[in-house]
C-alpha cells in the first residue's frame, strides 16, 4: 500500500517522542537527572533525551583525553623538591611536535655554563597545538601531560594564548586525580612514584651503601 | 653435478605488463629500475598508446591515483605516477612519465581514463605540469590569482622557516614569536605576471555564460524556457561545506555542472613534506574528519609499505592489527549512518535520521576517547601498530570543571555495542528509510552512474558498487587482517541514488558481521603486544623508495603516495582522496536531472571537505 513505508518511517519516530517522556518520567521529570543516572542517559542504554546542558552540566573527560598539555611539577609541599620542574629540556617534546608550537630554552649554568636539566623558559602556543598528545607520548621524563581542562576561551587571542612555564606547570597531584590509572602505569615503569632521575641517584645512593 | 632447475618465479604485475609492452613499443617502455621503485616508465610521445594497450590488453580499467613528483636534484624532472588496477581485483601497476622541469609537458590521458581529469588539474595547479588536449586544463584548488605551483620543491610558502621539521628555532633557544609577527599578513601576496585584480572574472564561470548563450528563448519542447547560469554554494546548507557547482539550467534542468573547490585548501600535502613521517599522522586525522581512524590506517599502511623495504622491520603485531580493524569497522558504521542521515537532510527530512545517526555515532565516539583520547581526532595508529591497548576500563575521574562521571568495562561496553546496540541502530535505520515512499520516489533512478562510467571515472567505494562494480580494496588488495575475516562485498546494480543507499544500509550490517569475529579475536589476543619496535622511535628510519597504500575508506579507496629519499622526511607525500576523485563523475550524475536533485546526488556521494579540498 502506498504510504505504509511512511507510516512505518513515523513509527519509529513516535518511539523516540514516548521514549522521552519515559524517560523524564523514570527519573521524575528533572531537568537535570541524578548522578546515578548520568552513566544510564549516556550510555548504550541511552533510549530518550541525550543531550548533556553544557555549561550547566559537564561530561568529566575519559582518563586518556587530551586537550593541550601541561608541565608535572613536584607537589608544592613535597619533602625534597617542593615546585621543581620535571622536564629536564631535553628537547625531545619540541622535536615531535608536529605544529612546531613548543619553544624551550635550555637551562645553563651561570657559572659553569654547561647545561642544567630544569628548563630556563617553556612556551607552549596554545593556538597552533594540534591536540596530538605526541609531545606527552614520546616524553621520556613524563614531565609533559595532556590535560583535562579545555575551557581557553578568552578576549584576545594575541596576549592570551602563548603560555609560559608558569602558566603550564601544574602538580604531580594534578595529574594523579585527572589520569590515576595512568599515573599509576607510569610510576610502575618508571619504578616509583618519583621523578626518574631521582629514583636513578636513590638506587645509586643504595648500591654505594651495598658495598 | 647435478642440472639446476631454474627456479620459476610468478612473474610479477610489472614483469609480464613488460614483456607484453616490450614487444608492442620496444624503447618506448622500460622498468623502473631505481632502488626501491616498481613499475614501468614510458616515453611521454608514446604514452597515451601505452596506457591504451595496458587498459585495453592487459585490462587495467581502474585509475586509482595520478600524482607528480618533483625530483629537484635527484635528476631534475618531474615524474607523474599512475597507479593502475583491474577492477576484477589484484595488484597495481604503475606507469610512470618524466618530463624536464623548464618544459613540463604531457600527454594527458583523459581520453583513457577519464578519471584522470581532476587529478591532472590538481597536478597542474600544484606541480605546474602542462597537459596536452586535457579539456579544461584550469587550477582546480588554488584560484588563477596565485602564483606559481606549489608543491614544487623550491617553491616556498608565506610562513616559510625552514625545508624540514624540526626545526632548529624550537630548541635549545626557543625564544617564541607569532609567525604572524614575523610575516605580517598582506606582504607574502604575489600574482603572477600579467595578472592584476581589477574587473577579475573566475575562469570557470566565464566559459559558463560564453556557452549559455543567455536571455534567449529555446524551445526544447512545448515549453519556453531560459537558460540561467546558477552558482550553488559556496555558502549553501547543501554542500556540506565551503563548496560551490556551477550549474547551466534550461528551465529547472541541468545541463552542464562544474565543481568548484579548494576554499578549504591547505596544501596538505607540501604540510605533509616537511613533517617527519610520523608527525603526518594527526594531519591525517583531519582529513576526512569524520572517519580519522581509517585515515590513519591508510597512512600506517603506506608507510610501512616502504618500512618494509628495510632489513630490521617488525611488521605490527596480529593484536594491533586486530585493533586496527576494529576501529576501521567502527569507523565505517559511524560513518555511513551520519552519511544517511546527511543525505535525507539534502532531501528535506530535516534532521531526524541525521540526529538519530547521531546519537549512535556519539556512543562509537565515547568508546574512541576513552580509548585514544579524542574523538574525532585520534590520531592512533603507528608504525608498527597502535599507539596504546584498548583501557581495562572506560574511566573519568571528576574535577573541579567537571563532574558528570561515568565508568564502563571496555570489552563490556564493546560487546554490548556491536551484538545489540548497533544493529539495532542499523535495523532502526532500515525502519525509517528503506520503504519510504518519499526517499524512494526521490532517489529511484536518479543520479544514475553506469557501471562503465563508473569504473572510467574512478568512482570509489559505495558508489562504485552501487554501480555493479563489486570492487572493494579490503577484498580487490587485501591489507592487514582482512582475508582471515569473514564478510561479502555490498554491492547493488543500478547506479542509483537509492543503491547508494542500500549498499551502505548492507555494508554497516557487513561491518558488525566482521565486528563480532573481532570481538573473538579481541579476547584471544587479549594481553598480546600491541606494538612491534621498540616504543620511544619518534623518529623511525624510512628506507628510500616509493609506496602506494591504499585502504577501502568508508568513502571510498583512500591511497597514500610516499616518497621517501631514505631521510627523516617524505620527500613527497599524496593523498588520493575518495570525495575529491568521486566528483569527477558528479557531471555525469546530474545532467538532465533538476535542480532540487543535485542536492541529493551530492549528498548521495558523500564528500567531506577536509578531504576534498586538503
Ligand atoms: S620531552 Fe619532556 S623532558 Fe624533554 S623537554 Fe619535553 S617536557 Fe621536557
Ligand atoms: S599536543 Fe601535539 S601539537 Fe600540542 S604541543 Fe604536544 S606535540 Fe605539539
Amino acid at each position: 500500500m502506498y504510504g505504509s513505508g511512511i507510516l512505518r518511517g513515523l513509527g519509529v519516530t513516535l518511539k523516540h517522542f514516548v521514549n522521552t517522556y519515559l524517560d523524564d518520567i523514570r527519573w521524575g521529570f528533572r531537568r537535570h537527572i541524578p548522578d546515578e543516572a548520568f552513566p544510564i542517559r549516556q550510555g548504550l542504554d541511552t533510549r530518550g533525551v541525550f543531550t548533556v546542558e553544557y555549561p550547566d552540566e559537564k561530561l568529566a573527560m575519559w582518563e586518556r583525553f587530551r586537550f593541550i598539555p601541561f608541565l608535572v611539577i613536584e607537589n608544592h609541599d613535597h619533602p625534597e623538591r617542593p615546585g621543581h620542574d620535571w622536564c629536564t629540556s631535553c628537547g625531545i617534546c619540541a622535536k615531535v611536535c608536529p605544529p612546531q608550537c613548543i619553544w624551550i630554552v635550555r637551562g645553563n649554568d651561570p657559572e659553569t655554563g654547561r647545561p642544567v636539566p630544569e628548563p630556563q623558559a617553556f612556551y607552549i602556543d596554545i593556538d597552533i597545538c594540534m591536540n596530538c598528545g605526541l609531545c606527552a607520548e614520546f616524553c621520556p621524563f613524563d614531565a609533559i601531560k595532556m590535560d583535562h581542562d579545555y575551557e581557553l576561551a578568552s578576549y584576545d587571542r594575541t596576549s592570551a594564548h602563548i603560555f609560559d612555564k608558569q602558566r603550564l606547570s601544574k602538580e604531580f597531584r594534578y595529574w594523579q586525580s585527572i589520569a590515576p590509572t595512568r599515573a599509576e602505569e607510569e610510576a610502575e615503569a618508571r619504578g616509583g612514584w618519583e621523578h626518574k632521575d631521582v629514583l636513578k641517584q636513590k638506587a645509586k645512593e643504595a648500591k654505594a651503601k651495598e658495598n | 653435478m647435478t642440472e639446476q632447475v631454474p627456479t620459476v618465479e610468478t612473474a610479477s604485475a610489472t614483469d609480464s605488463a613488460l614483456s607484453l609492452l616490450e614487444e608492442k613499443f620496444k624503447n618506448a617502455v622500460r622498468r623502473d629500475d631505481r632502488e626501491g621503485y616498481d613499475g614501468l616508465i614510458v616515453d611521454p610521445a608514446k604514452l597515451v598508446e601505452v596506457a591504451a594497450a595496458v587498459r585495453d590488453e592487459l585490462g587495467y580499467d581502474y585509475l586509482a591515483s595520478a600524482q607528480a613528483v618533483d625530483y629537484l636534484g635527484a635528476g631534475d624532472h618531474l615524474e607523474m605516477v599512475y597507479n593502475l588496477y583491474r577492477t576484477t581485483g589484484g595488484p597495481g601497476l604503475a606507469l610512470r612519465a618524466q618530463t624536464p622541469r623548464d618544459t613540463a609537458t604531457l600527454p594527458s590521458l583523459v581520453s583513457v581514463w577519464p578519471g584522470a581529469d581532476f587529478q591532472e588539474r590538481e597536478a597542474w595547479d600544484l606541480m605546474g605540469i602542462r597537459f596536452e588536449g586535457h579539456p579544461n586544463l584550469q587550477r582546480i584548488l588554488m584560484w588563477e590569482g596565485f602564483h606559481g605551483h606549489p608543491l614544487r620543491k623550491d617553491w616556498k610558502e608565506a610562513y616559510y622557516e625552514q625545508d624540514q621539521k624540526p626545526f632548529d628555532s624550537r630548541w635549545p633557544d626557543g625564544n617564541v614569536w607569532r609567525s604572524e609577527e614575523h610575516n605580517a599578513y598582506g606582504k607574502n601576496v604575489v600574482y603572477p605576471e600579467g595578472f592584476t585584480l581589477d574587473g577579475y572574472e573566475p575562469v570557470a564561470e566565464d566559459a559558463f555564460y560564453d556557452e549559455a548563450n543567455l536571455g534567449v528563448d529555446i524551445r526544447p519542447s512545448d515549453l519556453d524556457t531560459d537558460r540561467i547560469v546558477v552558482s550553488l554554494g559556496p555558502q549553501h546548507p547543501s554542500t556540506h561545506g565551503v563548496f560551490r557547482m556551477i550549474v547551466t539550467l534550461n528551465g529547472e534542468t541541468i545541463e552542464r555542472l562544474q565543481p568548484v573547490m579548494g576554499y578549504l585548501h591547505r596544501n596538505h600535502d607540501k604540510i605533509g613534506e616537511r613533517n617527519t613521517f610520523l608527525q603526518n599522522m594527526p594531519f591525517t586525522d583531519r582529513l576526512d574528519y569524520f572517519c580519522s581512524l581509517s585515515n590513519n590506517f591508510g597512512y600506517a599502511v603506506a608507510v610501512e609499505k616502504l618500512m618494509a623495504l628495510g632489513k630490521r622491520w617488525e611488521p605490527p603485531t596480529y593484536r594491533a592489527e586486530v585493533i586496527r580493524v576494529l576501529m576501521a569497522e567502527l569507523t565505517r558504521i559511524l560513518n555511513h549512518l551520519v552519511a544517511i542521515g546527511f543525505m535525507l537532510n539534502d532531501m528535506g527530512a530535516y534532521f531526524t535520521p541525521l540526529m538519530y545517526a547521531i546519537v549512535e555515532r556519539e556512543l562509537i565516539l565515547d568508546f574512541f576517547e576513552a580509548v585514544t583520547g579524542s574523538r574525532m581526532m585520534c590520531n592512533y595508529f603507528r608504525f608498527g601498530g597502535v599507539a596504546m591497548d584498548l583501557p581495562a576500563q572506560m574511566h573519568s575521574t571528576a574535577n573541579l570543571l567537571n563532574e558528570r562521571v561515568r565508568e564502563f568495562d571496555t570489552m563490556q561496553y564493546l560487546r554490548e555495542l556491536i551484538n545489540e546496540r548497533l544493529p539495532r541502530a542499523i535495523d532502526q535505520t532500515d525502519d525509517l528509510l528503506t520503504t519510504n515512499e518519499i526517499l524512494t520516489n526521490r532517489s529511484i533512478g536518479v543520479g544514475v552512474l553506469t557501471r562503465e562510467q563508473a569504473i572510467a571515472h574512478s568512482a570509489a567505494g559505495p558508489v562504485l558498487r552501487a554501480s555493479g562494480v563489486p570492487y572493494d580494496v579490503r577484498r580487490a588488495d587485501p591489507y592487514s587482517i582482512y582475508p582471515d575475516l569473514e564478510f561479502d562485498v555490498a554491492v547493488r546494480d543500478h547506479g542509483d541514488i537509492y543503491d547508494r543507499y542500500l549498499v551502505r544500509v548492507d555494508e554497516m550490517r557487513e561491518s558488525v558481521r566482521i565486528l563480532k569475529q573481532v570481538l573473538r579475536l579481541l579476547g584471544e589476543t587479549e594481553g598480546q603486544p600491541f606494538f612491534s619496535g621498540r616504543g620511544g622511535i619518534y623518529s623511525p628510519r624510512v628506507p628510500a623508495g616509493e609506496a602506494y597504500g591504499r585502504v577501502e575508506n568508508p568513502k571510498g579507496e583512500l591511497g597514500f603516495f610516499v616518497v621517501s629519499d631514505g631521510g627523516q622526511n617524505p620527500w613527497r607525500y599524496h593523498v588520493r582522496a575518495p570525495s575529491f576523485i568521486n566528483l569527477t563523475a558528479l557531471e555525469t550524475m546530474c545532467k538532465g536531472h533538476k535542480v532540487a536533485d543535485v542536492v541529493t546526488i551530492l549528498g548521495s556521494i558523500d564528500i567531506v571537505l577536509g578531504e576534498l579540498d586538503r
